[in-house]
């Protein structure tokens, strides 16, 4: 069980390290929130429920928190994403399409 | 010390630690005020991942409660920054 414990926490480990280098090396906002938000998810997950099966007296409250941010974690980004929406953060060069202008709920209400 | 109790003892929280220094370094060279809120949401998710690991290094079960603590008032904290900069709080 330690050993499978912490070959999770490994792989979440890489995870976060992964989704923090996104977070420096992506060229926009939106990109960013993409890596730092689904990366950061899984491997806080996973790096939680491993610490609870290396330490099994743990485990209700490693579960209880990694569902935390199971649930709260997109629900923030989503917040963010919308802010940065509204406030009008340009894309970058490469963007191909933004369905975000067809609509009028994504423009800032005092216009 | 054997290799296995340094990998999870040292290794994985210099990893996290790294990945934690690309996040602050985002928090101080972004453009705009978004990126610096979404690197700040950023390094708190992996500061608590970060907690529960330290906590199973230094044997304190203490370290999980202020990780939960934490995350509730991180999600609170982004929420409210980002309604604040949509301009609707």
């Amino acid at each position: 069980m330690v050993i499978a414990g912490a070959i999770i926490t490994g792989i979440g480990t890489i995870f976060l390290f992964l989704g923090s280098l996104g977070i420096f090396r992506f060229p926009d906002v939106y990109n960013r929130l993409q890596a730092g938000t689904k990366c950061t998810t899984l491997g806080a997950f996973l790096t939680i429920i491993g610490v609870g099966l290396m330490q099994p007296d743990w485990f209700p409250k490693a579960l209880l928190i990694a569902l935390f941010i199971l649930l709260t974690n997109p629900i923030s980004s989503h917040a963010l994403g919308r802010a940065a929406c509204k406030t009008d953060v340009p894309l970058c060069e490469q963007t191909v399409t933004d369905k975000s202008q067809e609509f009028e709920l994504c423009r800032r209400q005092d216009e | 010390m054997s290799g296995f109790e340094l990998l999870i003892q040292i290794i994985f929280p210099i990893i996290i630690g790294a990945g934690i220094l690309l996040c602050l370094l985002r928090m101080l060279g972004g453009p705009t005020t978004v990126d610096r809120a979404v690197a700040v949401d950023t390094t708190t998710t992996v500061t608590i991942a970060l907690l529960v690991l330290l906590g199973f290094v230094f044997q304190r079960y203490v370290y999980l409660d202020v990780a939960l603590v934490y995350a509730v008032l991180t999600f609170i904290g982004a929420v409210a920054i980002a309604r604040y900069l949509e301009g609707g709080l």
